[in-house]
């Protein structure tokens, strides 16, 4: 089954003469279970596209299916919020400064209108391998890899299909970065999730992803396989730029 | 004889909790050479790079045997003593250009400043040294950018910018702490390869801190690797990958490859004792 359908997209900001094409008829489509990469400079258009799947770019046009159901305008209802779940890059700035992560969980779940919030918040910090002693505190008493997990639990605890994950590790040290996506590789094999994930690290998204889509100035200019990453035959000049940049610094 | 000489420098900062000890005791010293120092954050390698220019500021404290520029201890050096060290001897490339360049002043009236500030001279020559010096980090089209602002410009652009101006007044050493975090991979090896390129042509000295293993094996002769505010080993650059401490051979196994294919990245273990052991000398 196909659990994200792209055809056409485009996203633009501002009007007339202060027009700006972010992305610029892309598509894609990412099977149920797959995981799928978009890679970039800044300014590539990549995280625009998972923003205009959850609505916060309001300006787009072409169509975007999840699971078959079409996307209009930049309402989404609670039931797509239930399917589809984002990870931002930063985690000091995604998470509440005065919130604890019990409060940030447990109103993530309230509004994903479930019960039994006490249980399921000890099974959400349990899944992204945080104790419980982590439950009452503040994100400025947690380090950089243990709010990411935070993220990732407020975005499992509606139990979503599909993860949308924008830069998830740039922002962390190395040995904190494959701790994560450790995490990440463990909870799609365990849940059956799809992930649509952003990065600019070649590496990284060779190693997270089956398929991979290359953006440049809002464009999709290939689609490959991750083995066609790493065995270096990428066709497009712009693929083959990028992965000469980052094979020369390994 | 070495540029700079550094015997067991100390960071401290007072906490409600106690004193908290960033750098414990770090010697290090440093040739006409280029050092990369790596590791994680919290580590101290930023710290090291600032109480090289006495820039901690309080109620922070900054101790050391001594931190000899060309013989000169710089900790002995009364504050107007060092503003002259700071930018002439030795300059500083941070890592996030958007705060490093003044936002309300147009780049070309900045380099100006930056000349005007360590050389005297008329106004109409520091207006062609930073002209040039545009030119020697590869701007083409110098003039245009002189009279652009920072918001302006690219982050590559601005790192370029800001190497120019720490270049202009000649330093006898850079240290750059993380000069390419904030740019993409495309632009990065660019702004990298003019640092390098410059340093040389100078031979200048050159610290380069950065979390990045591999950038630093690439771009520098030698390599400190701290952990937990010490040096827990030296090693040269291009052997960086025969490392022989857990805790380098941790960090660069915990990178994915693109060569090899893996289900899941080892994860660094801790051992508590990495940060006992002594500093090792660099």
């Amino acid at each position: 089954m196909i659990a994200l359908d792209i055809k056409g997209l485009n996203v633009w900001f501002g009007y007339a003469h202060d027009r700006v094409d972010a992305v610029k008829g892309a598509c894609l489509e990412v099977k149920q279970g797959e995981s799928f990469g978009l890679v970039g400079e800044s300014g590539s258009g990549k995280s625009t596209i998972l923003r205009a799947i959850t609505g916060l770019a309001p300006h787009w046009s072409g169509s975007v299916r999840i699971e078959g159901e079409a996307l209009s305008g930049a309402k989404r209802d609670r039931r797509f919020f239930r399917t589809v779940q984002m990870v931002f890059q930063d985690p000091y700035a995604s998470l509440h400064p005065r919130h604890t992560v019990d409060q940030v969980l447990s109103e993530t779940l309230h509004l994903h209108g479930l019960d039994n919030i006490d249980k399921r918040v000890t099974e959400l910090l349990a899944d992204v391998g945080l104790g419980q002693r982590f439950r009452f505190r503040y994100p400025h008493q947690l380090s950089g890899g243990q709010r990411q997990r935070v993220a990732i639990a407020r975005a499992l605890a509606g139990e979503p299909d599909i993860l949308l994950l924008d830069e998830p590790t740039s922002a962390l040290d190395v040995s904190v970065q494959a701790e994560v996506l450790n995490l990440l590789t463990d909870l799609r094999a365990r849940r059956g999730l799809t992930y649509l994930m952003v990065s600019h690290d070649l590496p990284v998204i060779a190693h997270m992803c089956d398929q991979l889509a290359v953006m440049r100035n809002g464009e999709i200019v290939e689609v490959m396989s991750s083995d066609t990453l790493r065995t270096g035959t990428p066709r497009h000049e712009y693929s083959q730029e990028l992965l000469r940049a980052s094979v020369a610094l390994q | 004889m070495n540029l700079l000489d550094i015997e067991d420098l100390w960071v401290r900062f007072p906490t409600r909790q106690g004193v908290f000890d960033a750098v414990r005791g770090v010697s290090f010293s440093l040739g006409r050479e280029r050092l990369g120092i790596v590791g994680e954050s919290g580590s101290g390698k930023s710290m090291t790079g600032r109480a090289i220019l006495r820039l901690i500021r309080k109620p922070g404290i900054v101790e050391a045997n001594h931190i000899n520029l060309e013989g000169r201890d710089l900790l002995k050096l009364s504050e107007r003593e060092m503003r002259e060290v700071r930018g002439k001897q030795i300059s500083m490339v941070m890592q996030d250009p958007k705060f490093s360049l003044n936002p309300v002043v147009t780049v070309g009236e900045q380099l100006i400043e930056a000349y005007l500030q360590h050389n005297s001279g008329s106004k109409a020559r520091a207006r062609k040294m930073a002209i040039e010096m545009l030119e020697n980090v590869s701007i083409r089209d110098s003039e245009r950018v002189m009279r652009t602002y920072p918001h302006e410009v690219s982050g590559g652009m601005g790192q370029r910018i800001m190497i120019a101006m720490m270049l202009i007044p000649n330093p006898k050493i850079l240290i750059a702490d993380e000069p390419t975090s904030a740019l993409d991979v495309s632009v990065q090896r660019q702004v990298l390869n003019i640092m390098d390129g410059l340093v040389k042509e100078r031979g200048m000295g050159l610290i380069f801190i950065s979390h990045d293993l591999n950038l630093v094996s690439e771009f520098c002769d030698r390599v400190l690797i701290m952990y937990a505010g010490r040096i827990v080993e030296v090693c040269e650059a291009d052997k960086l990958h025969q490392a022989q401490h857990p805790y380098t051979q941790g960090l660069l196994n915990s990178l994915p490859r693109l060569d090899e294919k893996c289900n899941h990245l080892s994860v660094l273990t801790r051992d508590p004792s990495w940060s006992e052991a002594p500093s090792v000398r660099g």
